[in-house]
């Protein structure tokens, strides 16, 4: 697929996939909204720049491969494959509802274009990447893998288990991204279970630590070039969110985790999305 | 058909020789270490293809996961540790990785139950057979000696797809089966004819069983004896079978009561079947430390143990009327 360079086209495409999030989550009447939103970014870029993939061949043996360990979070997933071509849009709006391919959590019993995996019990995608990265490594493949994680999740031991076999392995295939918005269901990460000192964690299991500005194009791509060109170790980016960003609202408020907007609440977030999509680009337009 | 004990070995040896079997003949069988390869009978495979053998320690979770990751691009992964740890304590990570994404994998249960001995009741799984056959897609095979899971592992790995779990003993236990026999997934075994009564057992209780029908046979009662090492899917048709023609059916099993073999033949029976159906297990308790045969005669496994306990529910069983 045609990678896209240009920050204004990925932020127009970001805002997109955000305008489909709201419109489907208050379509399904349940699911999760901020955490979604705050991820619309990561996921254009890399859909659209860094993936190598064909959403004209989902199943192409040598594409890259996305697994979505935060399984809760799948309507970013499903907005950005409708947006890349993956399946119809109009099939977004039937998350959630009984016989649709788009599951709560994603099945990949149900055979939705560019479902890799089943997830939604925290904690596993990672140990799935390390599986995949070392056939990709004893096939002599150069196919990549990436895995999707908030930060929340990496509470759950197995992610530890994972990481430590990924180093061990020398799974330089695999970039871990982790959504550090700071926020789970019951409050900040700093209360709930601190987490910090979390990019020195990473680097004393042995990985590649990469911060950067989830919400900055340029720098979620220099994130992800840095992590395509590091050998012989696997790659983390920490990515600095905001949950629930573009709906200015309920921007960085946790009871959002798991809420969705009412029918009126959505043409009122539709509002909020527009407009911020307006500021970013007016920003983007100022630093050039 | 009588059976003649080979010489004692243990099943898990079995499992190690199909495993390396089964990797020369399919090169993307690859096999996940989980620290005690040994143990369980996967350094056969691991001396002969170090490059598919993959240790991953003592983690059992990530193991799991791993084996999801392998099958999905297209690797045959084997996760084996004891089956305390790979089918409890990766129970969540069988479930969604491996059986929600309906991948062919192989999960080996090592040192299954009460016969693990010394260990005690941490290391002794006694309920793993009821978690594994409760998730959608999961095959759980129990073969009776070394010979037999010899067979079933190269089979579970050559000629099925999907997710399969397979339990495996320690101790070295009568091999009497012939690798020409006759074995099905899916399929009973019927090992003795008998009109009186049938024994159902599955793993290292079906020599027991046998043993069982020699003494029964001696106070005049003839046993018909089923092997079932396809806890799932079951053989419902063997044992309504079983049931029409003898009416009062012994499970015995080295695991909990509920929800293990006897629990599946309770369930085919109860639904489709006329039969009194009498289950010898473990009664819903841990086991202990002890010797192998300390314990089997401690929860009645052993076939002069049993057998006398099936006698009286025999003599129970017509005086009622039941048949």
């Amino acid at each position: 697929m045609t990678k896209i360079t240009d920050s204004r086209l990925l932020l127009e495409l970001s805002y997109n996939i955000r305008a489909l999030i709201v419109k489907m989550l208050s379509t399904a009447g349940s699911g999760h909204t901020g955490g979604s939103l705050g991820l619309a970014d990561v996921f254009t870029a890399l859909y659209f720049n860094e993936l190598n993939h064909n959403p004209q061949k989902p199943l192409w043996p040598d594409r890259d491969r996305v697994i979505l360990s935060i399984g809760h979070v799948a309507p970013v997933l499903y907005a950005t494959l409708a947006e890349a071509g993956y399946f119809d849009k109009s099939e977004l709006f039937t998350l959630r509802k009984i016989g649709s391919r788009l599951q709560g959590h994603p099945g990949r019993d149900t055979g939705l274009p560019g479902i890799e995996t089943s997830s939604g019990s925290l904690g596993q995608g990672l140990s799935i990447a390390v599986g995949m990265a070392i056939a990709a490594k004893k096939d002599n493949s150069g196919i990549r893998i990436f895995s999707i994680h908030g930060d929340g999740e990496l509470q759950e031991g197995q992610i530890w288990e994972a990481a430590m076999a990924a180093a061990h392995h020398k799974l330089d295939n695999i970039t871990a991204v982790v959504d550090v918005n700071g926020l789970q269901i019951d409050g900040p990460t700093t209360k709930v279970m601190n987490l910090e000192p979390l990019g020195l964690k990473w680097e004393a299991f042995g990985w590649n630590v990469i911060g950067c500005n989830g919400h900055d194009f340029s720098d979620i791509l220099r994130a992800f070039r840095e992590a395509r060109e590091f050998r012989g170790k696997p790659s983390v980016i920490l990515a600095s969110t905001v949950m629930g960003k573009g709906v200015k609202s309920i921007e960085n408020n946790h009871g959002w985790h798991g809420r969705v907007p009412s029918s009126t609440e959505a043409v009122e977030f539709l509002c909020q999305i527009d407009e911020s999509y307006r500021i970013e680009l007016s920003k983007s337009e100022l630093s050039k | 058909m009588s059976y003649i004990n080979k010489g004692d070995r243990p099943t898990r040896a079995g499992f190690g020789e199909g495993l390396l079997e089964a990797g020369r003949k399919n090169p993307d069988i690859y096999a996940i270490g989980a620290d005690i390869t040994s143990s369980v009978g996967a350094n056969l495979f691991a001396g002969e293809f170090p490059e598919r053998f993959i240790s991953l320690g003592i983690a059992e979770q990530n193991c799991a996961g791993v084996a999801a990751g392998l099958a999905l691009m297209n690797k045959i992964p084997v996760f084996t540790t004891y089956a305390v740890f790979s089918a409890i304590r990766a129970a969540d990570q069988i479930r969604i990785s491996i059986c929600y994404n309906n991948l062919h994998a192989l999960i080996g249960g090592a040192h299954a139950g009460i016969s693990v001995g010394p260990d005690g009741a941490t290391h002794q799984a006694l309920e793993d057979v009821a978690v594994m056959r409760s998730l959608p897609h999961m095959t759980v095979l129990s073969p009776c000696d070394a010979t037999q899971a010899n067979l079933l592992t190269q089979k579970a790995l050559l000629e099925l797809n999907g997710p399969v779990y397979i339990r495996f003993g320690r101790e070295a236990v009568p091999d009497f089966t012939s690798p020409d026999d006759y074995t099905e997934i899916g399929k009973a075994q019927i090992m003795r004819e008998g009109n009186d009564l049938t024994i159902i057992a599955t793993g290292h209780m079906v020599w027991e069983a046998l043993q069982s029908a020699e003494l029964l046979a001696q106070k005049g009662i003839e046993a018909k004896v089923i092997n079932i090492h396809t806890i799932k899917p079951i053989d419902k048709e063997a044992i309504l079978q079983a049931a029409a023609e003898t009416g009062l059916l012994f499970t015995v099993e080295e695991h909990q009561i509920t929800g293990g073999l006897g629990g599946a033949v309770a369930e085919v029976v109860a639904e489709q079947g006329g039969a009194r159906v009498h289950r010898i297990g473990i009664p819903d308790s841990f086991g202990e430390s002890g010797t192998p045969d300390e314990l089997l005669e401690k929860f009645n496994l052993k076939a002069h143990r049993f057998s006398p306990i099936i006698e009286s529910e025999y003599h129970e069983f017509l005086r009622a009327g039941r048949k």
